[in-house]
């Protein structure tokens, strides 16, 4: 197992999807736990490699390479270094609670948790894939599961939501699709290795249009102003735990792109488009921010909140330097658990209450105490309060991109007090003043949601108290990546 | 026992934790808890005080993050300004946490309450200790926290739901600047320790950054200390219990912003804009409030805007060089501002109301409350020998020595105003006869004026420390620290009592007290006259200068209205666009498919394939454009690929 555990972890999820099939439809409950034990078994794999993971080593590890399609030099080439394993663990750790997390689900359990297992596959193999035509694949294997679990088990505007979601995903990742190739022609010899493509040292002229066809994929899933508008109807229409993987895995497909593929294979380019990227990033945090603030649907304020707190991610990105990477890798790793809380949290009252509506609320951290005192925390942590593992994240990006422009970074905090703006406003709605009369009977959190929910305000916190431990994770390997694009330490 | 300093705030922390988690299991053994572990923070902070003004500042420091090449330090730093903090913050903490006991005695969230404040506890006696900015930034959020959780303590009040969330916002947009100032400093000098500052201070002299960060870090003070223009929170924050405006927003947490400028001494003593920016806020900010004081009928709202007025005091003296003199300030102000707060605390339990026009000859009924805030009353009146002049006269005397006759008289005037609304408050409610034939007043329990009576004791004598009496003794203290070291020595005539100040100082004093006795004992009828004939005066002054107003017309409301624009465009530009664009595709697949349909016969078989796998997949998703852009767009693209292989 030791020799081959990258591909443990991959596939233990599409095996568990496959031995779902073969269950009785009508065995909720075995179904449940055959799709949780393989969730399990999938993180026990991913604490495995984290035991054997070196973190002074800043190339790839673990690396599993074999000839696949020898016509077209396709190879199955996987491998994990400090960038995407922190995402790996993210993906194992939110898969597992989100499942959990499903039991709530009563219709057409079995194709459920048949298709969240293949997502869980796809999701893992994106991170992990060091061949660009595996990459691809597994890129779109997210997608058709992704689109069938928001349009069956959506709520009442699915269709709508869901095909946006794919037509805008296909739309970017076609574009991709081009740039890939046009990187494999335009290597010699043809390759999708990123070993061969980062070293390639392509042209900048060609490195501008590929960067732009790549860009337009991963934007879209970021998601990055404007490619933005699919994520708030996607968010909600989508049922809780599939809200809670998109946010808290699916988004961070795009800016892993950018860290693992853009930048090392298209430096030039990625100096080019700094300014805009920053711009773009910018824009998002305080628009997301505004926007965010302007909405009465709780779901809807989260899925904003998330364009502003990517936002951070890719200012981090543009900041080149190793406190702005560093930063939005662990902002992606923040925003994962926190706003995976966070979705949780109004799944938990949304199945209570039937409406997602701020305004009818009121008063409820008298009626529902410790589900009051989780959101408070949540809402904490992802404005940034100091203690919690969001505020690292942000304060590392914006130091980063302080050394590339003051304008900039003084514009992104804009996007901190926002955040306390509309999540204190949310609290003040939804928990706080006179109790209102129809709420009275609103029962408290129970332990299956404590489950789902504990273990992040754990990550939460202890990144918050003490970041040294996952960032040494990091280090080595965003140095590599810092060094191939030129930026400054 | 120096050793255990840094586990000076793990005390509080377990308290907090254990009543946060447990708090419906030990009920009102939560006061105990809190109480035990602040006594325990005493017993260890006592002695390290002992040990610093023994033998000189302590400081230790263990490794927390790695920022590029630098790595961040996180550690404590016992110096004799930190002493005067960490001694302030245990004993009064204390005293109040004793006090709470008995006036939240019947509070349905006891528990709670004490874990808020024990967590407050933990978090300011970190700020205290702390070695660095961001340590310090840190701890400062988690006291805004505190205050917010406390300020919206009884949330089912819509008041007081908006006062904690309105506190939040505000001190926030301070600590932004804050922040960016933080970055400022790191990115210029490249170190957030305390103990590097004059280092920095030298490395950026004369660079227009240093006086930026200074500012930006002065931003902090602004919102943390309630100074023009971020004040506004302050008086809100009444909402929350007594001994919570008592203890964070009189005489702990407020004052950590006045902390902030003399731990960043060196950096604004190196930036003169940014001292003079200090000192005439600090003056504006003084004196605004003292005249809001003056029209002010809740009691709690006197004391509000006395609090601002006070720590706009220390500011002012800070800005104006005087290191002693603001740090003396800021105890005493300590002491008998907590007094007053418990005092207003006692009077409101006994009679349930917070309104001064209702109240009256409560001295009767309520010995101990009314003695004991009477003397509080003459302290930070400044009638000498009581703490509250010793250090108003330091501060009056470093204005006086900076040569800034404005500033001087702009506080003497402000002092003068003190002393007459708080014998202004003193006479309406102590003396007189009852206005409310309803109100049975009571005294309180002895768990709480046994504490007015303790902290009637630090009042009267926490000036002596730093008068001739003691060779002041306290700014020789502070003197002998790490940040105060060239300047407070350069500052000598701050140690010489200058004849004229004094009499300024005891002018306004008594003054105050004689105006006030005159206008609201002897002629009860004629402040309403008054107020008649200045009514534009009094009516800016009932109206707090409508800054709430300004606010709401200048940011709140447009802040609103942005957003909600904002969202519209997202709607219906943004997505119009995406949604147009959709539309389109699907009807160019749809035309498309129809010349395929009935033109293209060749390629009929292909037609009727696709025709079929698209109705199939049309039965999910009820529409039928997408899948046959999607496939037409997937295998034009694999064409593609076999095309470009064959050459």
């Amino acid at each position: 197992m030791q020799t081959h555990l990258l591909s443990w972890i991959t596939f233990t999820p599409l095996a568990g999807a496959l031995l779902v099939l073969l269950l009785p439809k009508n065995n909720s409950r075995l179904i449940k736990s055959v799709a949780t034990a393989a969730t399990l078994l999938t993180g026990a794999l991913t604490v495995k490699a984290l035991t054997l993971f070196n973190a002074a080593e800043p190339g790839f590890q673990m690396i599993e390479k074999a000839v696949w399609i020898p016509q077209f030099n396709v190879h199955y080439y996987l491998g994990t270094d400090g960038i995407s394993f922190p995402m790996v663990f993210l993906t194992a750790l939110i898969s597992i609670l989100a499942c959990i997390g499903s039991f709530g689900i009563k219709t057409r359990e079995k194709e459920y948790y048949f298709l969240y297992l293949l997502l869980e596959t796809g999701m893992m193999g994106t991170f992990l894939a060091l061949d660009l035509f595996l990459f691809y694949i597994f890129w779109e294997v997210v997608l058709v599961p992704m689109y069938f679990l928001i349009g069956i088990w959506g709520g009442p505007r699915r269709e709508y939501a869901a095909i946006k979601f794919f037509l805008y995903t296909l739309t970017g990742s076609m574009f991709m699709l081009l740039g890939i190739l046009a990187l494999y022609f335009k290597s010699e010899p043809h390759t999708f290795d990123w070993v061969r493509l980062a070293n390639a040292g392509f042209d900048p002229g060609f490195q501008k249009i590929v960067f732009l066809a790549l860009f337009l994929g991963f934007a879209v899933k970021v998601p990055c102003f404007p490619f933005h508008t699919w994520l708030p109807d996607a968010h909600v229409e989508a049922p809780t735990p599939i809200s809670v993987i998109l946010a808290g895995v699916l988004l961070k497909m795009g800016t892993y792109g950018f860290m693992r593929f853009s930048y090392p294979f298209l430096p030039d380019a990625a100096e080019w488009f700094r300014p805009a990227l920053a711009i773009l990033a910018v824009i998002g945090i305080v628009y997301g921010g505004f926007v965010a603030f302007a909405q009465s649907d709780f779901k809807k304020m989260v899925a904003y909140s998330s364009v502003s707190h990517m936002g951070f991610v890719l200012l981090g990105l543009a900041a080149f330097t190793s406190d702005g990477f560093n930063g939005a890798l662990l902002q992606m790793f923040n925003h994962g658990t926190i706003t995976a809380g966070l979705f949780l949290l109004v799944g938990v009252l949304y199945d209570r209450a039937h409406t997602r509506d701020m305004g009818a609320f009121g008063g409820l951290s008298a009626v529902t105490p410790v589900y009051a005192g989780i959101l408070i925390f949540f809402s904490l942590a992802s404005l940034g309060l100091p203690g919690m593992s969001g505020f690292i994240s942000e304060f590392m990006t914006l130091l980063g991109s302080y050394t590339y422009s003051k304008l900039f970074t003084g514009l992104a905090c804009i996007g901190i007090i926002l955040a306390a703006a509309y999540l204190l406003t949310m609290i003040r709605k939804v928990l706080l003043g006179p109790v209102n009369d129809k709420w009275k009977g609103l029962t408290d959190i129970n332990l299956r949601e404590l489950i789902t929910l504990v273990p992040l305000m754990a990550f939460i916190l202890w990144i918050g108290v003490y970041p040294k431990v996952i960032l040494s994770y990091m280090a080595s390997s965003v140095q590599v990546l810092l060094a191939s694009v030129g930026g400054v330490s | 026992m120096i050793h255990y300093t840094p586990y000076i705030p793990l005390f509080p922390f377990i308290a907090f934790v254990i009543n946060i988690l447990f708090g419906r299991y030990v009920r009102k053994g939560a006061a105990l808890i809190s109480i035990a572990a602040s006594l325990a923070a005493c017993a260890v902070a006592l002695p390290a005080i002992a040990y610093v003004v023994h033998h000189g500042a302590y400081s230790v420091q263990t490794e927390w993050l790695l920022l590029g090449k630098k790595t961040l330090s996180f550690g404590v730093l016992l110096d004799p300004l930190g002493c005067v903090l960490l001694f302030v913050v245990t004993l009064i903490g204390t005293l109040i946490q004793v006090y709470s006991a008995g006036y939240m005695h019947d509070d349905a969230h006891f528990s709670r309450f004490f874990a808020y404040v024990s967590l407050f506890m933990a978090a300011m006696l970190t700020l205290v200790i702390a070695n660095n900015y961001l340590l310090f930034f840190m701890a400062w959020e988690v006291m805004g926290l505190c205050s917010y959780l406390l300020i919206g303590f009884w949330s089912e009040k819509n008041s007081a739901a908006d006062a904690g969330r309105k506190a939040f916002l505000t001190t926030r947009v301070g600590d932004i600047g804050f922040f960016i100032g933080i970055m400022t400093l790191f990115a210029g000098a490249g170190t957030l320790n305390f103990a590097d500052l004059g280092h920095a201070a030298h490395l950026m002299e004369n660079t227009p950054l240093l006086t930026a960060a200074a500012l930006l870090i002065f931003c902090g003070t602004v919102g943390k200390s309630a100074q023009f223009p971020l004040h506004v929170w302050l008086p809100d924050a009444m909402e929350g219990p007594t001994p919570v405006s008592a203890l964070i927003h009189a005489a702990t947490m407020v004052a950590a912003g006045v902390f902030l400028i003399a731990r960043s001494f060196p950096l604004f003593e190196a930036a003169p804009d940014a001292m003079q920016t200090v000192a005439v806020i600090g003056t504006m900010t003084a004196f605004m409030a003292a005249f809001i004081a003056l029209s002010a009928t809740d009691i709690k709202k006197v004391l509000a805007y006395s609090t601002i007025s006070q720590l706009g005091y220390m500011v002012a003296a800070l800005g104006l060089g005087g290191f002693a003199a603001g740090t003396f300030h800021l105890m005493t102000h300590a002491f008998f501002k907590a007094l007053l707060f418990l005092g207003a605390g006692s009077v409101i339990h006994g009679c349930h109301t917070q309104d001064l026009r209702e109240m009256g000859g409560l001295f009767g009924k309520m010995k101990h409350t009314a003695a004991t805030f009477v003397l509080a009353s003459l302290a930070i009146a400044g009638v000498p020998p009581l703490s509250g002049f010793w250090s108003k006269d330091e501060i009056l005397a470093a204005a006086y020595t900076a040569h800034n006759p404005v500033i001087y008289w702009t506080l003497a005037l402000t002092a003068l105003m003190t002393s007459f609304y708080m014998f202004r408050l003193v006479f309406m409610a102590f003396f007189g006869k009852p206005r409310n034939p309803k109100i049975h007043a009571h005294e309180s329990p002895a768990v709480m004026t046994v504490p007015l009576w303790l902290l009637a004791i630090g009042a009267v004598l926490a000036g002596i420390p730093g008068s001739p009496f003691m060779h002041h003794w306290f700014q020789n203290f502070l003197a002998g620290g790490v940040h105060a070291g060239g300047h407070a020595a350069g500052h000598g005539s701050e140690h010489v009592i200058i004849p004229f100040v004094v009499a300024t100082s005891l002018a306004a004093a008594f003054g105050g007290i004689i105006s006030a006795w005159f206008l609201y004992l002897k002629n009860p009828g004629l402040p309403a006259i008054i107020s008649r004939v200045f009514r534009p005066l009094y009516t800016a002054s009932l109206n707090k200068l409508w800054f709430d107003e300004i606010y709401t017309i200048l940011f709140i409301r447009p802040f609103g209205a942005m957003s909600r624009a904002l969202y519209r465009i997202d709607e219906q530009v943004i997505d119009y666009l995406v949604n147009k664009t959709g539309l389109a595709t699907a009807r160019t697949s749809r035309i498309k498919g129809w010349i395929d349909k009935h033109i293209v016969d060749g390629l009929v078989n292909l037609t009727g394939w696709t025709v079929q796998l698209a109705s199939a997949l049309v039965r999910l998703l009820q529409t039928g454009y997408l899948q046959h852009y999607v496939l037409i767009a997937f295998l034009g693209t694999i064409v593609l690929f076999f095309i470009e292989l064959r050459k």
